[in-house]
């Protein structure tokens, strides 16, 4: 069973039509890149997966779990689902450590020891185990989006979902973040990203999705379609932006 | 034209004066603690348009930052035994100089809630955490970080509103410098000392809440 599924997904807002009838299916352990323009509906698809937007038409399941779109407690859906935003949003009046344990130690009840050590583990794989006492203004905007990473991982969750996480960054630090991401790739972490960084896209994912006018235009395997785009708007997106 | 200042009705009456200032400041913390508690809750409630409480806390606001505080005094003091509660002249002032500044630090602190950037909530939410747990850990310490400066001087001026809270016979420095003054009859030194006493008083009080404020709302150790 696909750990999320989604069928005819569509959103409004008033009357804009942002997602028109999206499919999407992704299972354990994949790594589906998502490309598109500016505008195409692919942060409001991430937002619904991870319930921070309803939806008003579609079935969207989480790990065999429906969802309605109108259930008023998302905890439990979040509980399986972590996210990372594009402007990192780390807590500014905590240090790294305590952005990463404020959540495992308030939600999941754990003991301080235990949240202790799985907030040294977390931010060591991220490469920021030194930076455990730092405030998020202490640090570059790579390493805030590296302990962004680690807070979101330190839940647990079976998926991770990265919306243009590099487009905040200075080029310089883009590489360090994907070094990471790609780890975790590695690692079989599930992982659902919005990237404009094509070549990490085509590179690293199983799966890559373009999505054009809040539609899945076309998807399939990465290399493939980059080599051989099927619609005239994926070969002008690609030719656009490399 | 010339005067003799005398210091003695001062020096004579130091014990009268410090008594009189201590009650001014216990009036000030205690109305202080329980205005910003009143505070927080309130703008919690306006914020999040909570059932109840938002009406409640939006009628409340209103009413007092419309009226005169020495009539709310009044009505505390005078007014309120009709009804049953007759409280002592300490108990208005305190009971007023708190709702007087439950009012003004809902507004401020408020502001400093909406303040709060979007992203970061939803980052906790995105970490299943809940209404409060967000309001408790996420948005509070920033958001009395961004007011704290504003909340400061609103807590000064209800401390130095408090003077008023003679006329009900608290007895706060005012209190003690009017009592000094029947004796003495010495109106320019004793209403010139406690100026300079509420100076002070209020100097204090400020360097006071902006340590507060470093230390325990920013709270950063580096
Ligand atoms: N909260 C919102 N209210 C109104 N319109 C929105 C909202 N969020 C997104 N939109 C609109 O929905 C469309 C898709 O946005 P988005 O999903 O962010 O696209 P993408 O991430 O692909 O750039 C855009 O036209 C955007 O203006
Ligand atoms: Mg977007």
């Amino acid at each position: 069973m696909p750990l999320v599924l989604a069928e005819g997904i569509q959103k409004n807002f008033g009357s804009l039509e942002v997602l028109k009838g999206v499919d999407l299916r992704v299972e354990e352990g994949e790594v589906v890149a998502i490309i598109g323009r500016s505008g195409s509906g692919k942060s409001t698809l991430l937002r619904i997966i991870n319930g921070l937007e309803t939806f008003d038409a579609g079935i969207l399941s989480i790990d065999g779990e429906r969802r309605t779109g109108l259930e008023k407690d998302l905890r439990p859906l979040r509980l399986k689902v972590g996210m990372v935003f594009q402007q990192f949003n780390l807590f500014p009046h905590l240090t790294a450590g305590e952005n990463v344990m404020l959540a495992p130690r308030e939600v999941k009840k754990l003991s301080q020891r235990a949240v202790r050590e799985l907030a040294e583990e977390t931010l060591s794989k991220v490469g920021l185990a030194d930076k455990f006492k730092a405030y998020p203004d202490q640090l570059s905007g790579g390493q805030q989006q590296r302990v962004a990473i680690a807070r979101a991982l330190a839940m647990r969750p079976k998926a991770l979902l990265c919306d243009e996480i590099t487009s905040a960054l200075d080029p310089e630090l883009v590489g360090e973040v994907l070094d990471v991401v790609q780890r975790l790739a590695a690692e079989g972490m599930t992982l659902i990203m919005v990237t404009h960084e094509m070549r990490f896209a085509r590179n690293v994912g199983n799966k890559l999705i373009f999505m054009h006018q809040g539609k899945v235009h076309e998807e399939g395997d990465p290399r493939e379609l980059f080599a051989h785009p099927k619609t005239p708007e994926l070969a002008s997106f690609t030719s656009a932006i490399q | 034209m010339s005067y003799a200042f005398s210091i003695e009705p001062i020096l004579d009456n130091w014990e009268i004066f410090a008594q009189g200032a201590a009650m001014t400041l216990l009036l000030t913390a205690l109305g202080a603690v329980t205005g910003v508690a009143a505070g927080i809750l309130g703008a919690v409630s306006r914020a999040w348009r909570l059932p109840v409480l938002s009406p409640f806390y939006a009628v409340y606001v209103e009413c007092v930052r419309n009226t005169p505080f020495l009539v709310q005094l009044y009505f505390i003091f005078f007014g309120l035994p009709s009804l049953g509660v007759k409280l002592s002249g300490w108990e208005a002032s305190f009971l007023a100089m708190a709702l007087n500044l439950g009012a003004y630090s809902t507004e401020i602190i408020r502001a400093g809630v909406m303040a709060v950037p979007r992203g970061q909530i939803e980052a906790a939410e995105s970490l299943a955490m809940d209404r409060w747990q967000i309001f408790r850990f996420v948005i509070l310490r920033p958001a009395l970080k961004t007011v704290w400066p504003a909340l400061c001087s609103q807590i000064i001026i209800v401390m130095l509103g408090s003077s008023v809270c003679s006329q009900v016979a608290a007895q706060e420095l005012t209190y003690a410098a009017n009592l000094i003054q029947s004796r003495t009859f010495r109106a320019f030194e004793i209403y010139f000392f406690s100026t300079l006493l509420y100076l002070g008083l209020a100097i204090l009080v400020r360097r006071f809440l902006k340590a507060f404020g470093r230390r325990i709302i920013d709270g950063r150790t580096a």
